[in-house]
């Protein structure tokens, strides 16, 4: 194996473009090394992406938003003050990615394009409308997060493709997010079902909603139905029951060891009216 | 396999090793290095009996690779003590009796060193939560808890 630490991303393209063999870029490294232990996956080449200036810095984007460098660590990402204030729910996804060693490593690109469908911080971004920027041997390319899921262990990036930074809209007001996710312990699981909300509001009433599911289905989930059961409501009892029937409807997880597919399907429904509540508080500033 | 040479700085000492790529950072400190305090429990960052610091930054050693180190400062359980002075955490592990095999201790050690350095006065359930990637499969926790807490109560008293 060969070990680059390249100070550009277009040499870390330049050096994935030039190989034959398997090829892995490194950030965070908590699932590539894990892989590798694992002999799932050997690289011939693994690229380290944390000598590229700028990968660790957190900035204020020309309209508002945050544009989040790919080595940005989930410590890092829960000790910000101005993220953890606009976007709660992307953070809270992120801080629940594995342990305190974890989170001193573990990136939400790589949380990302380890394609898991039960990635914690992934229907949070997904919810917030986060987007990638992309470089590769055919160029740039700006994506949107929900776009990148394939299914299990998969990403829609192609060959040589590296991600160069996350972007986060501008909040703007009126707005809240949260994301909500079981596991049958307190830490230090993955989720048996995770739902994230990002809504806004005009006085008492939803205007605009995004709502994405996690582990009930091959990939992450943002489902246009169960915002479209909310927006116009003041969130009550009727658009509940709307919205949690959306989100069950939407979902087609399997059973295995963390939980049955009806059990998935009864917990989406509850969970989803949970974070939209909490999304719901927080876009009236009771929790911000 | 071409080795890579790596100058990093481990408990404050300078110190070099030729690392193969695919080396961890655990393996480099006790294969290389001899500084066998950190231990291997699973390798794959569940368990957190690798934990060290890097650059201050509580990580699994196992999901660091040795060529990540250079140029970065190391802090094992081997620099807790001062010399032949225990460490306040390490004498309440003692008075608690908060171990029992030992074989996860140096990672609580370490872990529990950089709760204190950045929360001085944690509560009973930021410590029991900042620990929970740090498994210990013979006391229950309780008295690792409850060492924690006591070193801190008496490192502020310190202080």
């Amino acid at each position: 194996m060969r070990f680059h630490t390249p100070k550009t991303f277009e040499a870390a393209v330049a050096i994935a473009a030039a190989a034959s063999g398997q090829t892995r870029f490194l950030a965070g490294g908590t699932d590539v090394l894990v892989q590798m232990r694992a002999a799932m996956v050997m690289p011939d080449d693994l690229i380290d992406l944390k000598h590229i200036p700028g990968v660790k810095d957190i900035a204020r984007t020309a309209d508002g938003g945050w544009q989040i460098g790919i080595a940005v660590s989930g410590a890092e990402l829960g000790r910000h003050a101005g993220i953890g204030a606009d976007w709660p729910g992307v953070v809270e996804g992120m801080q629940l990615v594995g342990s305190t060693q974890v989170q001193g490593r573990a990136t939400l690109v790589g949380n990302l394009c380890n394609g898991s469908p039960a990635a914690d911080s992934v229907p949070a971004m997904v919810a917030a409308g986060a987007r990638l920027s992309v470089i590769g041997p055919q160029g740039s390319r700006d994506v949107a997060v929900e776009d990148i899921p394939a299914g299990p262990g998969r990403t829609t990036l192609k060959p040589g493709e590296v991600v160069t930074a996350v972007t986060l809209p501008p909040r703007g007001q009126n707005g809240g997010d949260a994301y909500l996710r079981f596991i049958p312990r307190t830490e230090m699981d993955i989720a048996v079902v995770g739902v994230a909300v990002n809504l806004r509001l005009e006085g008492d009433k939803i205007t605009e909603a995004r709502i994405a599911l996690g582990a009930v289905a091959p990939k992450i989930l943002l489902v246009p139905q169960a915002a479209q059961a909310i927006i116009g409501s003041t969130l009550d009892d009727a658009a509940m029951d709307a919205l949690s029937a959306a989100a069950v409807a939407a979902s087609t997880p399997i059973s295995d060891k963390r939980g049955t597919a009806a059990f998935r399907k009864d917990i989406v429904g509850v969970l989803v009216k949970r974070a939209a509540r909490i999304a719901y508080e927080r876009a009236k500033g009771a929790a911000k | 396999m071409s080795k890579i040479h790596v100058t990093t700085t481990v408990n404050g000492d300078p110190v070099e090793f030729l690392a193969d790529p695919r080396d961890t950072l655990l393996d480099c400190l006790r294969d290389q290095l001899g500084l066998t305090g950190t231990k291997e429990g699973c390798g794959t960052g569940d368990c957190g009996a690798c934990s060290v610091t890097v650059d201050g930054v509580l990580v699994c050693s196992c999901l660091v690779l040795g060529a990540e180190a250079q140029g970065k400062q190391i802090g094992t359980v081997e620099g807790i003590a001062n010399g032949s002075e225990l460490h306040p955490l390490q004498r309440k592990f003692i008075e608690h009796a908060a171990l029992q095999c030992g074989f996860c201790t140096p990672g609580i050690l370490v872990a529990a060193k950089a709760l204190l350095e950045q929360n001085p006065d944690p509560t009973e359930t930021e410590v029991r939560y900042w620990l929970a990637g740090n498994l210990c499969r013979c006391t229950g926790y309780d008295k690792i808890i409850r060492a924690v807490l006591d070193a801190g109560a008496e490192m502020r008293g310190a202080n």
